[in-house]
């Protein structure tokens, strides 16, 4: 293992086991990423990321929900080896995870001091004295006013703003080596969501932490990401370095995601359209042979209707899965 | 685009919040708390603000879903508030809606056929069942699905197709004016942009004037040509799409597009960082609502409402600080 890496999955593969059938919802999945880096995990609903970063935490529900093989290196031991004892010694403490819903993730009958509070005593050897300062500078690190008097507040007094903050409070308590956010801003007002992104920059800035940033928001990830890994039925499509992805994506389901967002910086011309990708996710159940994209992919030729196209470096840092990826100097 | 389609002068909603022993009025939500604006016809008019602004209810108070509490709300010069009955009836065949969530919105236990052409036979347009689904399959075409789908049911078709479907149902009558509230909010980027480009065919093709509601600026920056800004029910700003985003006068128009992420990696933004929440609209703050969180207000912002000017032609603003 490389030196400054800190979490790295090799062919993680992650399946469920339902009654209409196998959904293949992660399938060899590698991913890296080294000590206070950023990485985006891109895709549509039912792409597979949340189920990526829930096998990390080993948090997949079995029944139906089953890692079928694979490795997770953390730290220079693969999770996946440990027993459930050791791994709820590294939830929480070296790893963290925040999601999108933070009403459904608090307990509504404790206070949100108490919680915080419970999260560090689980986790660290000291007194229920200290556990509460600690709460409280950490509701004060995350920028909620009034800290002493907000650590009585059950969530239900609180904003949702407030309630993501108390979140992202209670998963950095312990000073995680990395951060899991799950779509955390996207239930989110723009400017509750760009108060919290700050948030999570300055932090990074200050505790050195890696995050793992799953979400949809092409634009948030822009912001945030170092690199990128894009997803799509399960399988890492591309994945590169943060400019690399935004200025040269080469799978044609990064191009044309790039370029159907509308901008905000660009208003629309009389008759203009927005790019598109026809069609719709393959059923889970019902995959197309070969290549996963082909049945809505412009370029699609005999090759990628019969055979799968493996994830290959095209240049230094660059992996793509495509049999067509666009030869340097190309355009589409 | 001289003459308004729709005129909405100083419109209030205001909801009643129940309680105490005898179940009386304890509280009031001041979902729109007076707003004016005119609809042009043909044009895109955006309504954006962030969750609790009132642009859900403000939307569907002009389409008298909701009774207004107080003001005026005219449709091709006609005063409509107090319509009833068959008037109100035939005033909706030209004011429809398309919602945000194509799950909810949809009746399970119907097919898309019925689906799409009750609004027909409600409104008594069509004589037989075959000339309904005449019509239902013209525009089933016109939407962009496929008429071999006519007999099957919502959960048959994924969140685009539905959002389809919902589209069908609002422009089967023939409307002039549609209310798109949210309309691709709850779908995927790659389905986002087909239904996107759909909206703006269909207005072309059927001349439709909207009111476009999102939450979405880079959506309403590409779908309107006039933007009006809502928070806590009021409105701070209107101005042309332009004019609107290269030079913002409100100070919360200012923050709300500094705040929005670029999908460029390379731009890095000056933010302009809100402190605090959206305050509750059960009681707004005085004055101007926004001066709570407002990076430049003054004494008097807390004192009086200002009120909506046009500072430049076709620019208006509800801020003291703005010459």
């Amino acid at each position: 293992m490389e030196k400054d890496v800190l979490l790295e999955t090799k062919d993680l593969t992650t399946y469920f086991y339902t009654d209409d059938g196998v959904v293949k919802a992660v399938e060899g999945v590698d991913l890296k990423i080294r000590v206070g880096e950023t990485l985006g995990l891109v895709g549509e609903s039912g792409c597979g990321k949340s189920v990526t970063s829930l096998s990390i935490m080993r948090l997949v529900p079995w029944p139906p929900g089953k890692i079928v093989k694979g490795e997770v290196w953390f730290k220079g031991e693969d999770l996946l080896k440990k027993t459930e004892e050791e791994m709820r010694r590294v939830r929480g403490s070296q790893i963290s995870m925040i999601f999108q819903e933070p009403m459904t993730s608090l307990n509504p009958v404790f206070t949100v001091g108490f919680q915080i509070m419970e999260a560090i005593l689980v986790h660290q050897d000291i007194t229920e004295e200290e556990a509460k300062k600690k709460a409280i500078e950490m509701l004060d690190l995350v920028g909620i006013p009034d800290p002493e008097k907000r650590f009585y507040n059950y969530p239900h007094q609180m904003s949702g703003g407030m309630r993501q903050r108390v979140m992202i409070a209670m998963a950095l308590s312990c000073n995680p080596d990395l951060l899991i956010s799950d779509e955390a801003t996207t239930a989110l007002d723009v400017t509750i969501q760009a108060q919290i992104l700050e948030l999570m920059k300055d932090l990074k800035k200050k505790i050195g932490m890696a995050i793992l940033m799953i979400t949809h928001n092409l634009a948030v990830i822009a912001e945030m990401a170092d690199s990128i890994a894009v997803m799509y039925t399960g399988r890492i499509v591309e994945y590169s370095d943060v400019k690399t992805i935004f200025k040269n994506p080469q799978h044609p389901y990064t191009y044309g995601l790039l370029h159907s967002i509308p901008l905000v910086t660009k208003p629309r011309k009389e008759g203009e359209r927005l790019a598109t990708i026809e069609g719709v996710v393959p059923n889970p159940y019902h995959m197309p042979k070969g290549c996963k994209f082909h049945p809505r992919c412009p370029y699609a030729t005999k090759k990628c209707r019969e055979e799968e196209p493996p994830l290959e470096e095209i240049s230094p840092g660059h992996w793509v899965r495509c049999w067509n990826y666009l030869k340097p100097g190309e355009g589409v | 685009m001289a003459e308004p389609l729709v005129k909405v002068k100083d419109l209030k909603k205001h909801f009643p919040i129940r309680g105490g022993v005898f179940g009386g009025i304890v509280a009031w939500v001041k979902a729109v708390d007076d707003i004016s604006f005119d609809i042009y016809k043909g044009e895109t008019l955006g309504l954006v603000g962030e969750s609790g602004s009132g642009k859900t209810t403000a939307g569907k108070t002009i389409l008298q879903l909701y009774k207004p509490t107080a003001g005026e709300v005219y449709f091709e010069g006609r005063l409509i508030n107090n319509i009833k009955g068959e008037d109100l009836r035939k005033l909706r065949r030209n004011m429809q809606i398309i919602f945000q969530d194509p799950y909810g919105s949809l009746n399970p236990r119907m097919p898309i056929s019925e689906i799409i052409g009750e609004p027909l036979l409600v409104h008594g347009l069509v004589k037989s069942k075959k000339e309904m689904l005449n019509r239902v399959v013209e525009v089933m075409e016109l939407v962009g699905l496929r008429p071999e789908y006519l007999n099957r049911y919502p959960h048959e078709f994924s969140g685009g197709q539905r959002q389809r479907i919902g589209i069908a149902r609002a422009i089967v009558l023939n409307p002039k004016f549609v209310v798109c509230d949210e309309p691709v909010s709850a779908l995927d980027v790659s389905i986002q942009s087909q239904v996107i480009n759909l909206l703006n065919d269909l207005q072309e093709k059927l001349k439709l004037t909207y009111l476009f509601i999102a939450h979405d600026l880079a959506v309403i920056r590409h779908m309107c040509d006039r933007v009006v800004v809502m928070y806590l029910g009021n409105v701070m700003e209107i101005a042309e799409n332009q004019e609107l985003f290269e030079n913002p006068l409100h100070p919360y128009t200012q923050a709300l597009l500094s705040a929005v992420p670029v999908p460029d990696p390379e731009v890095k933004k000056e933010r302009i960082i809100l402190k605090g929440d959206i305050p509750s609209p059960i009681n707004p703050p005085s004055g101007c609502v926004f001066h709570t969180r407002c990076p430049i207000a003054m004494p008097i912002c807390k004192e009086v409402k200002p009120e909506l000017r046009e500072v430049k032609p076709g620019h208006f603003v509800a801020c003291h600080a703005v010459k």
